[in-house]
């Protein structure tokens, strides 16, 4: 019988030639990610395992970046824990404000993140990396520190669902459409602790921006990870970044999958998820009328050069909306470069939008952009539940930058169709 | 364990649970003043040390912030019974020492008020208001034996002994 990616790196990395779903491995790990929230309480853990260094100074990346720059003095004290760890135990991949970026954006471009590699992270949208075709997937703070201290993790071997994209998609159609339209499919627990393995034609054509997408919303679906097979596309990326060896894995013919969910991409219109899940999906002209009070384009979803540049084509030459704040939150510190050689930059502070650092921001409520009661957002970011950008009363719907961008003109949610 | 049953429904994800808006501390007792407060902003109010919180199917779905159940713990809730567990979550659970059992039958039958006794041990949940009792399947071994330890600390902590 043979295997499917995700079983392959999992066996390649536990040491065995086969690996099985429900068999619980020990991993070796070729990443470790924490952030501003979660590394403070992974130190914390660390320090209680009796650990002294951690397994590989090369090997644990760790970006502040939910309440960087810091808003506060409460923040400020939970990143000077973060600081002080980095500079005792040696840290390599530290990024600081002024050189970093929103996690998931920042290492796949930083090369530090190859196919092939094991991948833990103490956040969940470390599914994102799925689309170098690593097993890349979320754990918690204790789990981070144990990666620190010994380089590896257990994981129980997740079954594994086929997604399989066919067909010619519609015009401002992306990643994030295909991804909202597969979650509302599925359901937001429909791959719970399974492998979203994402395939099919469809896929071949997208850009890396656009795979980084759909592989950070396998989370959403309740997903492990959410995995696309290496292919040229992907060579070309991490060609000039990563610096070291990495495996190109391949699912067998003979692969086992607990489900095959065909989806055929000419039938997906620009998608919208209403309050306040990301399964709540509809095309956005069913949409009816959703006036808005502020739109967020960015974050490790759609914080990417494409992202910015769908976002520029639609503002250029426009307003935004008088009675509505547009808030541009770039994914990391080249992202913003190259928005200022192109003359993004400029198309968006000319429309009236305002352009942050790299931040996670508003995002998940923290600063940059949060919700008074009542208020409605539209955001390009990953998830609308209760509460997640401000005000619990508040209110958040999840779309694509072409949706977005062309919304913040509007004032309401529209199609591109209606301002391009 | 013996608690006091609070329910909630399906999908309570760790936005509810804690909201991000709070996690520029990690200082857990303060946390648990939050706990659950965007699902219901009365419960810290509500609830006594050691009572039981029952949900339906992917309770800790979202983001993987161990606080979540950390700060269940530190608010004195004794255990989490739902019919299913987003995958973080539940792997938090185990690493922290929040226990936690998965039986939709059990869930289906509870009604909020109802008195419930856990014994872990043998995975049984009594509801001593409806006097009935519900087993769950134990966990496979090899969680057994994080649990065992006392979570992924003292587990890990071992280790690192019997290495150095
Ligand atoms: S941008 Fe949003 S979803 Fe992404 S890591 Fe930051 S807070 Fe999480």
């Amino acid at each position: 019988m043979g295997m499917t990616i995700t079983e392959k790196i999992l066996a390649s990395h536990a040491g065995k030639k086969e690996v099985k779903p429900g068999e619980f491995i020990e991993a070796k790990v070729d990443v470790v990610l924490g952030n501003d929230i979660t590394t403070p309480v992974a130190i914390e853990s660390f320090e209680a395992m009796g650990a002294q260094e951690v397994f590989d100074k090369e090997k644990v990346v760790i970006v502040p970046d939910h309440f960087t720059p810091n808003k506060d003095i409460s923040s400020a004290e939970h990143c000077a824990k973060v600081r002080k760890f980095v500079r005792e135990k040696g840290i390599k991949h530290y990024y600081e404000v002024g050189r970093m970026g929103i996690e998931h954006v920042l290492l796949p471009e930083q090369g530090l993140v190859a196919p092939g590699d094991v991948i833990i992270g103490a956040d969940s949208h470390t599914c994102t990396y799925g689309a170098l075709g690593a097993f890349s997937t979320g754990i918690g703070s204790t789990d981070m520190a144990a990666g620190m201290a010994t380089g590896r993790v257990w994981i129980k071997v997740p079954e594994s669902i086929k997604f399989i994209y066919h067909g010619k998609r519609n015009p401002w159609v992306g990643g994030k459409d295909f991804i909202l339209y597969t979650i509302g499919k599925v359901g937001v627990e429909g791959a719970r602790y399974q492998s979203m393995e994402i395939s099919g034609e469809a896929i071949d054509e997208l850009s890396m921006d656009d795979r980084f997408t759909m592989s950070n919303m396998a989370i959403e679906a309740g997903g492990k990870n959410g995995i696309i097979a290496p292919d040229q596309t992907t060579l070309d990326y991490v060609k000039g970044r990563v610096k070291r060896n990495y495996t190109c894995h391949q699912s067998d013919s003979d692969a086992r999958y607990t489900r095959v969910i065909d989806i055929d991409v000419s039938q997906i219109r620009p998608q919208i998820a209403f309050p306040h899940s990301p399964g709540n999906t509809h095309p956005v002209d069913e949409a009816g009328h959703v006036l808005l009070d502020q739109v967020v384009i960015g974050s490790c979803t759609n914080g990417r050069i494409e992202d910015m540049r769908i976002t520029a084509q639609i503002l250029k030459g426009k307003q935004v909306h008088p009675y509505l704040r547009l808030i541009i939150l770039p994914g990391s510190q080249d992202v913003v470069k190259q928005m200022i050689q192109e003359g993004i930059m400029e198309t968006f502070i000319e429309s009236g939008a305002a352009v942050s650092t790299p931040t996670c921001g508003a995002c998940m409520g923290g600063h940059m952009g949060v919700l008074a009661k009542g208020e409605k957002s539209l955001s390009t970011t990953n998830r609308n539940f209760v509460g997640r950008m401000g005000h619990p009363e508040s209110e958040i719907y999840l779309s694509g930058p072409a949706v977005a961008a062309a919304s913040a003109i509007a004032g309401r949610i529209v199609h591109p169709k209606e301002v391009f | 364990m013996k608690g006091m049953a609070w329910k909630f429904d399906n999908n309570i994800n760790t936005d509810l649970i804690i909201p991000a808006r709070y996690l520029n501390v990690s200082d857990m007792s303060e946390l648990a003043k939050h706990c659950m407060e965007d699902a219901d902003p009365n419960f810290i109010h509500k609830i006594k040390a050691g009572d039981i919180v029952t949900a339906g199917y992917n309770f800790g779905c979202g983001s993987s912030r161990e606080h979540a159940p950390s700060c269940m713990k530190a608010a004195g809730i004794s255990c989490v019974i739902a019919k299913s567990f987003a995958r973080i979550f539940y792997r938090n659970a185990i690493n922290v020492g929040l226990p936690i059992l998965e039986s939709p039958e059990a869930v289906e039958s509870i009604n909020e008020g109802d008195t419930l006794e856990v014994i872990l041990e043998r995975g049984e949940i009594h509801n001593l208001t409806q006097k009935t009792i519900y087993t769950v399947s134990p966990f496979p071994p090899f969680l057994q034996s994080i649990i065992n330890c006392g979570g992924l600390v003292p587990y890990i902590r071992k280790k690192v002994k019997e290495d150095g």
